[in-house]
């Protein structure tokens, strides 16, 4: 029996979103492989979080509860998480595609000689065998992935995966396992943290993006704004972090972020191959260009040729009335 | 202090990407390939910290022929030598079986650092670089955009989700670049005639003592089965005129028809 794992990545003591979205896709995938759906809760004050995976389909939780693991720890996480899948041998273990995701997956790749595939959007099964799909060159082709071994190991892009309804009635065994973390060499000194919860971009349901056409760093105030209003993230091209208008960790495009999110507002940005790449598997995209030949609005689903200037202040007062009503 | 530098040629990123049909390769004809961006940081980082303590700066490649191209940039650049992993059965490899014989390279050499790219734009998988520490059993620190190098440690600084955090990290351990951790430098004309002079030694598998299965498509963890294109976006609706006109427009349009807020 392969038994499917969800490892569950928690953010201000909830669950984020993507492990929902990975429990709703593995409860499927479990029945396809003939195991179970399984969680994997490891942090600090999580064991009460058992019982939501519980609603997405999990029938166990395994919790490594601990107030040392408050915060992830590559080399522990791996410790904990690989002692356990050698004990228990699941088939396929999902990791949310998150910063910290992409850093513990391929720990545990090598611990466990498994397979890995990276930030999949598509997920199914072949012979009882997990089948994966991911973009490569940041999306401008795809690459369909068998796994030659036994432990399946994918890192799940955001958003790609609906949640499925809870079920508030469901509960789930949920069992205690070692939080010792063993020989840690790595460890975290210093933290810093900008002001403001910032959504991060790869998993931002709705991001506002601005380009060369922004003009100056002042300018973003007006992207801000508007993000604001509609709860989305803030990226920006290339040529925008090249120039030092924002930051490199902002930058979408093939150098920078492949994002995927619900919808997609490029203010000014005239749409190189590259920027192109890392951001047309969006699900809508809104392109606002003076330059109606810009290759951006040969993807976007809403083209506006205008002024940004002038569009922007329009379409955040527009949006406010909207959500307003 | 010796620091070794994993490297990666791949296509330039204005190339548009097409799948060589009947294959799990993309069209080869006409691209131009470049040293991956992410690993030019990795370079440049490894060049800082020589210029600031002595050592050596090795760089270490696998792939065919035409990967040296990219070898020589970072020689240009000023790295000392270079490795090529040479052969037909490093081909076909996956993040594993490609981390598996960097590793075996990387342990008949002396080193106290090892510098990468986080990923390489080409099949952007971001594993090798933790891959490669895990093998060597030593620490990585992963996304890094400030390193400060001290005797026999090391403490990087990396992104986490809505900031940055610092790991403490002995040496010999693994970096890999992020975007933001320096400005690669370019190389110079005497920089370019040097690099022609320079040590690049093809590595075949018998001289890493690896067995043929341990390596490229056979010491594979997983395979690709299929390559296919992105499905080709419909063409959308445009909107011309007064913005204070359209923009309201379209805002109620996203929600009634397109839905998405």
């Amino acid at each position: 029996m392969a038994n499917v794992w969800v490892i569950a990545e928690v953010k201000e003591g909830k669950l984020k979103k993507v492990a929902l979205e990975m429990l709703s896709k593995g409860k499927e995938l479990a029945s396809q492989v003939g195991g179970a759906l399984e969680g994997v809760l490891v942090g600090s004050g999580v064991e009460g979080l058992a019982s939501e995976m519980a609603k997405y389909g999990a029938s166990k939780v395994y919790v490594a509860d601990d107030a040392a693991l408050a915060e992830y720890n590559g080399e522990a996480y791996a410790n904990i998480i690989g002692k356990l899948v050698e004990e228990q041998k699941p088939g396929v273990i999902l990791i949310g595609a998150s910063i910290n995701g992409k850093d513990l997956a391929p720990r545990l790749s090598a611990k466990l000689g498994a397979g890995l595939a990276s930030d999949v959007v598509e997920l199914g099964a072949d012979g009882g065998k997990l089948t994966v799909k991911r973009p490569i060159y940041a999306g401008k082709a795809f690459a369909s992935i068998k796994f030659k071994t036994d432990i399946q190991i994918a890192t799940v892009r955001p958003n790609v995966n609906p949640v499925a309804a809870p079920n508030d009635g469901a509960s789930a065994e949920v069992v205690k396992i070692s939080a010792d973390a063993g020989a840690v060499k790595a460890k975290i000194v210093d933290k810093q943290l900008s002001a403001g919860g910032k959504i991060e971009l790869t998993e931002a349901n709705i991001i506002v993006s601005g380009g060369r056409g922004m003009k100056g760093p002042e300018n973003y105030k007006m992207l801000e704004d508007l993000a604001d209003v509609i709860g989305a993230a803030v990226g920006a091209s290339r040529a925008a972090v090249d120039a030092g208008w924002r930051a490199h960790h902002d930058q979408v495009g093939q150098t920078g972020k492949t994002v995927s999110p619900t919808l997609y507002i490029a203010f000014g940005i005239s749409g190189a191959i590259q920027h192109l790449a890392g951001m047309s598997s969006s699900k809508f995209i809104v392109a606002v260009n003076k330059d109606a030949e810009a290759p951006i609005f040969k993807v976007a689903d809403y083209g506006i040729v205008a002024d940004l200037f002038t569009v922007a202040p329009i379409m955040t007062d527009e949006f406010k009335k909207l959500l307003a009503e | 202090m010796n620091i070794i530098v994993l490297v990666k040629q791949v296509p330039d990123t204005e190339t548009r990407i097409k799948v060589q049909p009947g294959t799990t390769d993309i069209v080869r004809e006409g691209i131009s390939y470049l040293l991956n961006p992410y690993d030019e940081f990795a370079v440049e980082e490894a060049l800082k910290i020589k210029e600031a303590k002595g050592g050596e700066v090795v760089v270490i490649t696998m792939g065919e022929a035409r990967t040296e191209e990219a070898v020589r940039t970072a020689l240009a650049m000023g790295a000392d030598k270079a490795r090529r992993l040479d052969g037909a059965e490093f081909l076909g490899a996956d993040s594993y079986a490609t981390a598996a014989a960097l590793a075996k390279a990387i342990q008949g050499e002396s080193y106290d650092l090892i510098l990468c790219g986080k990923q390489a734009v080409d099949d952007d998988s971001v594993q090798v670089g933790i891959l490669v520490a895990a093998m060597l059993g030593i620490p990585c620190v992963n996304m890094v955009t400030k390193l400060e190098v001290a005797d026999g440690s090391v403490k990087a600084t990396r992104e986490i989700e809505g900031g940055t955090e610092t790991i403490e990290a002995p040496t010999p351990c693994v970096i890999t670049a992020q975007k933001g951790l320096n400005e690669p430098r370019y190389p110079s004309l005497p920089g370019i005639m040097k690099a022609k002079k320079k040590e690049l030694k093809a590595v075949s598998l018998g001289d890493l003592g690896l067995a043929a299965d341990q390596v490229g498509a056979a010491g594979s963890k997983t395979e690709i089965s299929e390559l296919t294109m992105p499905a080709e976006r419909a063409a959308g609706k445009v909107f011309e005129g007064e913005p204070a006109d359209i923009v309201p427009k379209v805002v109620r349009m996203l929600r009634d028809e397109a839905k998405v807020i």
